[in-house]
């Protein structure tokens, strides 16, 4: 069992350091989130006044963009350098090489949200610290479900053709679930009368959509990535 | 061949149907323009079913003609190749 | 094509035919007129659809997990007819809608939802046909994803629209309307029936030739 995590953490560490040397996929990620949430600005804020409940939209949409970018990328960096082979031959299980690819990514999206919730409560007035603790709770539990998703059908598309468009058009309907759930429930946590019942209930949803579609990919990733 | 007639069929089929789905009156002059109309009378329900139906027996034919046809190219193909390995 | 298909598609076909007959036979409802009519082909539309993509999911759950090769073109076929059906259920609700609701669309459970699966099926044809060698495997891990989705779409769309009144889109059936909707359930059945052998002899088919081209290169 340890041995599953410690593979995980290697490929975990791997990641990290080489993006810590160049900073490439945060830093244009970040700031591509940051423009993201410009343009919906200009197409949502009418008169000076933004159209009501848009922030936690922006905020999830803007997120849900971000890491399909970030996704595509981390594993477009695997194929240009073809240490894709060297991954699926080292002798070790299989998903721990997802699990350890997950946690890179979602470590890379908390950043990029790190970034983006207090742009999104400065811009648009929302009270992001009323209920930060959930906010959190509800950011991780959407972020958990929308990735490890994303990490099995990037993983799966890197030898496919027309992968980059392919991508989004797999995930975005598959993934409508946690949008719904985290838009709707940050929405209960932002409005004016906050609605914690409901906010829990989308926690709830998003739980258990992250349960079993973690559990799906670990059972998934094997099948799908031998030739 | 069968096909070419079939595929006849479906294009004078796809005319026939799509006359009535055109054929949408001109709303009443004192209706006030709004987004959703009342349910009901205005809308006159020909067109809606001609088109819903229309749809379904055109794609519906297309489709299996589509598979049909690719269906025999593909048994072609393998008669021959069979017929080669002999 | 096997001779059992051959009459299964004469029997569909011949229903087909006669169903206009059987549906103009039926009463006009209260409320809706002739219109409501359309739910005789919109139904058992929607039933296959699901139906389909169910089918899809048990076959690539097969071809991935058990090895078995022909059941990826089952699962081929499936999702092919799930788009299919998909777009008669899509396109046969709006227009109904449009006089029954007075609007082509509303954000109903059920419609979201079926839009959704909908696209998800899209997504599965579209990486079949563009993804290269090797989308076999992935769209299988794709639709075992869309599979187990379904719940969760459901669930999310429903409470998503707690906010607004739920229209009811089925009203309940007296007798007289009830035959021609088995008889177009029945012939809808059929129908799938017929198309999946259909499509899922053509991935046969094409795989046998793709061997047969092989073994003749070495």
């Amino acid at each position: 069992m340890s041995a599953f995590f410690r593979v995980a953490w290697i490929v975990m560490k791997k990641d990290l350091t080489v993006e810590v040397r160049s900073l490439e996929i945060v830093s244009t990620t970040v700031f591509f989130a940051v423009t993201v949430v410009l343009m919906f600005s200009f197409g949502l804020v009418v008169e000076g006044r933004a159209v009501r409940d848009v922030a936690p939209a922006i905020l999830w949409i803007a997120s849900a963009f971000s890491a399909t970018l970030a996704l595509g990328r981390t594993f477009e960096r695997e194929r240009l350098n073809d240490t894709v082979l060297a991954l699926l031959l080292a002798p070790s299980d299989r998903p721990a090489l997802y699990v350890g690819k997950l946690a890179g990514i979602l470590l890379l999206l908390a950043l990029v949200e790190l970034f983006l919730v207090p742009l999104v409560g400065l811009l648009f007035n929302a009270p992001i610290f009323a209920h930060a603790g959930r906010l959190f709770l509800l950011l991780a539990g959407g972020s958990l479900g929308f990735c490890a998703v994303g990490t099995l059908f990037a993983a799966m598309l890197l030898r496919a053709r027309s992968r980059d468009v392919l991508l989004p058009i797999m995930l975005y309907p598959m993934t409508v679930p946690v949008m719904i759930a985290g838009v709707r429930g940050t929405a209960a946590l932002l409005q004016p009368a906050p609605d914690l019942a409901m906010a829990q209930f989308w926690l709830g949803l998003l739980g258990a959509f992250d349960v079993v579609f973690v559990v799906l990919a670990l059972w998934t990733f094997e099948p799908v990535m031998t030739d | 061949m069968a096909t070419g007639r079939l595929k006849a069929a479906s294009i004078c089929l796809c005319m026939l149907l799509s006359g009535p789905a055109f054929a949408q009156p001109q709303p009443p002059k004192d209706f006030v323009a709004v987004d959703e109309s009342q349910p009901g009378e205005q809308i006159p329900a020909l067109p809606l079913m001609a088109g819903a139906y229309g749809f379904i027996w055109v794609v519906l034919l297309g489709y299996v003609w589509s598979v049909g046809r690719r269906l025999q190219k593909v048994e072609g193909e393998l008669a021959e190749l069979e017929a080669r390995r002999k | 094509m096997s001779r059992s298909t051959w009459y299964l598609l004469a029997l569909a076909a011949g229903m087909f035919a006669v169903a206009p007959w059987i549906i103009n036979a039926a009463p006009n409802e209260a409320t809706m007129g002739l219109v409501y009519k359309i739910y005789f082909f919109h139904m058992p539309s929607a039933w296959m659809f699901l139906v389909s993509a169910i089918v899809a999911g048990v076959a690539s759950i097969r071809f991935l997990f058990f090895r078995k090769p022909t059941a990826d073109h089952w699962a081929v076929a499936a999702a092919e007819l799930t788009v299919l059906f998909g777009a008669f259920t899509l396109v046969s609700g709006p227009l109904w809608a449009r006089k029954a609701w007075g609007v082509w669309w509303q954000w109903d459970p059920r419609l979201t939802s079926s839009l959704v699966l909908f696209l998800m099926f899209i997504a599965y044809n579209l990486l079949r046909r563009y993804g290269g060698p090797g989308s076999d495997k992935l769209g299988a891990g794709m639709a075992i994803f869309a599979m187990f989705n379904v719940v969760f779409v459901w669930v999310s769309v429903n409470y998503w629209r707690t906010i607004h009144p739920p229209t009811s889109v089925v009203p309940s059936l007296p007798v007289a309307m009830g035959i021609p909707l088995w008889f177009c359930v029945t012939a809808f059945t059929l129908l799938f029936i017929v198309l999946l052998r259909m499509r899922a002899r053509l991935e046969h088919q094409r795989a046998r030739v793709e061997a047969l081209y092989l073994a003749e290169e070495s």
